[in-house]
């Protein structure tokens, strides 16, 4: 038996990335210790399931988060007292500055509302992240970064980037974090009902599509590739989450596969979301959100999706990846 | 499984058949290398049914994993000999029924704490507690192994018993007030990672001497301060009642 696990020990790789890798890192985990205060609320019944047309648990037994299926009250009764700080990470390169305002102005109003934030925007362009009036608790921070050539290349640098800047920054000052899309607007509560060891979301564009029709990366000399047969569900980059050192494993993860991709000269079908979604085949997330987390506002909603709850903004996509 | 509540207002998964893919779960479980430990008292006639039990628990609890399992006895020599699976392991820990409780049921919760921290926590990573006069009829698995894990009593899905909760006198420490609980919960199979089990077993200990000193017995005791102790420390997973059907009903 390994009990007590402590010490989380943050190991150098050597790779063609030396940035990153040679980061070591080491902190002792903290335990959470969950006391669940009174409160009263209508008891649970055993044989009156809340949600009857979606599944709410997966075959390895982790929660898919929808609208009926949980009680903010008590998620918050629990997560209040434990002093925790969220922090989201989003990407503002080039053009896509112009979306932040809403971004902000929407997570002020719907985002982990009474909880500590910590927004950390990756830009190239820090003067160009405007100015937004926050709540007492919640901090912006504009973290620089580079611009690659390609909107792809930028897209799957972000891997790398989270992952150095959980190594040098966030794994002091949050205990969770979000990865969030920043051409994206929340329109209704986004509470601790999605906080969990490694959360996913599942993409709205392939909820009811059977396995084959996934957009899995099929080739199979790609690190991503998930032959036929094999999958969950479609999970979508735009959101990812959960306990800070399972974020730092989760994007190292994903970035050594897309380094092992480039020296085979090979790119994902969907880039890094394909490679999002080779890892959390192997590894399960512990915790799923449901397409009311990560919408595309150009799909009609069915009456499943009875709440929106973070979505995408309309956008000519040609003009602003340029 | 459409006719079931398979997950609380708090999120945590509750576990009926059909719910969830074993292989997918011991393949994550083996790749933690995790021990579980098992632990049963067979006390005064109590020890006729180590054999039953034994046979049953060493074919279906965890079965490929290895489990240690615990067997607290007032009547080491009654033992019979166990052919266990080579993953498997016995201890046999001798008890005496101490003068200080009323009956056994009640020195459970004290028996556990105590062990779990000198000799459990260092011997297994997972440890649950089940009554010993049961046989386990279908497997077990790996679907029970979470941080605080708690058995949904069959009185909750047996229609006459629906509206029971707590049968606690108020003053006992484990009385609860109108309009609280969650579910009802059988102290006769629960468990969790060994320091949840370790404070759960602790709370409870601590209450009912608390009420032995004030004169107060509650009925089932220590069931009545495991759901108190449930309802302010809520399960991560719960177990449906097949998981523990009581054949009294």
């Amino acid at each position: 038996a390994i009990a007590g696990r402590g010490k989380v020990h943050y190991l150098p790789y050597y790779l063609p990335c030396p940035e990153i890798f040679s980061m070591k890192l080491q902190y002792t985990e903290e335990k959470l210790i969950q006391l669940f205060p009174q409160l009263f609320y209508q008891q649970p019944r055993v044989l009156a399931p809340k949600r009857q047309d979606v599944l709410t648990v997966t075959p390895w037994l982790a929660p898919i988060v929808w609208e009926g299926t949980f009680d903010p009250e008590i998620l918050d009764s629990a997560y209040k007292p434990l002093n925790l700080t969220i922090g989201v990470t989003a990407f503002a390169v080039g053009k896509y500055t112009r979306f932040v305002r809403r971004f902000l102005e929407s997570a002020e109003r719907h985002f982990m509302r009474g909880y500590r934030v910590n927004y950390y925007i990756f830009t190239d362009s820090p003067e160009a992240i405007p100015q937004a009036r926050l709540q007492a608790g919640r901090s912006l921070v504009a973290v620089p970064i580079q611009k690659y050539s390609s909107w792809q290349e930028i897209s799957m640098r972000r891997m790398e980037a989270i992952n150095q800047h959980v190594a040098q920054v966030s794994h002091r000052e949050v205990q969770y974090l979000f990865c969030l899309d920043i051409d994206m607007v929340f329109h209704n509560p986004w509470g601790p009902e999605t906080l969990g060891d490694m959360v996913a979301a599942i993409h709205p564009g392939y909820f009811e599509s059977p396995r084959s029709q996934l957009p899995y990366e099929r080739r199979s000399s790609s690190a991503a590739f998930i032959p036929e047969g094999e999958g969950d569900f479609y999970y979508g980059g735009a959101v990812f989450g959960g306990l800070v050192r399972k974020v730092y494993e989760f994007t190292r993860n994903c970035h050594m596969t897309i380094l092992a991709d480039k020296a085979n000269g090979i790119m994902a079908a969907w880039q890094e979301e394909s490679h999002l979604n080779r890892h959390f085949l192997t590894h399960k997330p512990s915790k799923l959100l449901s397409p009311e987390y990560i919408w595309d506002d150009r799909k009609p909603k069915p009456p499943e999706i009875r709440l929106i709850r973070f979505s995408t903004v309309k956008k000519n996509y040609k003009e602003v990846r340029n | 499984r459409q006719d079931v509540l398979v997950l609380t207002p708090w999120l945590a998964p509750i576990v009926w058949e059909g719910t969830f893919n074993r292989d997918i779960l011991n393949a994550q479980y083996v790749q933690k290398d995790l021990v579980t430990g098992l632990v049963a008292f067979a006390v005064e006639k109590y020890w006729f049914f180590i054999e039953g039990f034994m046979r049953s628990a060493n074919k279906y609890f965890l079965a490929g994993h290895q489990v240690n399992f615990y067997l607290f006895t007032d009547n080491p020599g009654k033992i019979p000999h166990l052919q266990m699976a080579p993953e498997n392991h016995v201890f046999v820990i001798p008890v005496q029924n101490d003068s200080r409780w009323q009956d056994i049921s009640t020195s459970r919760m004290d028996i556990i704490s105590t062990y779990t921290h000198s000799q459990f926590q260092y011997e297994v990573d997972y440890l649950y507690s089940m009554d010993i006069h049961v046989q386990l009829l279908a497997h077990i698995g790996v679907e029970i192994i979470d941080a605080l894990v708690a058995t949904i009593s069959s009185w909750q899905v047996t229609p006459q018993h629906e509206n029971k909760a707590y049968e606690a006198p108020p003053e006992s420490q484990a009385a609860s007030p109108e309009g609280q609980g969650d579910f009802y919960y059988t102290a006769s199979f629960y468990g969790g990672s060994v320091s949840e089990v370790y404070k759960l077993t602790r709370a409870c200990s601590q209450g009912l001497v608390e009420d032995r000193e004030h004169g107060v017995e509650p009925r089932r005791s220590d069931e009545s301060h495991l759901n108190q102790y449930l309802l302010h420390h809520k399960p991560t997973r719960l177990l449906s009642p097949e998981y523990y059907w009581d054949t009294e009903l």
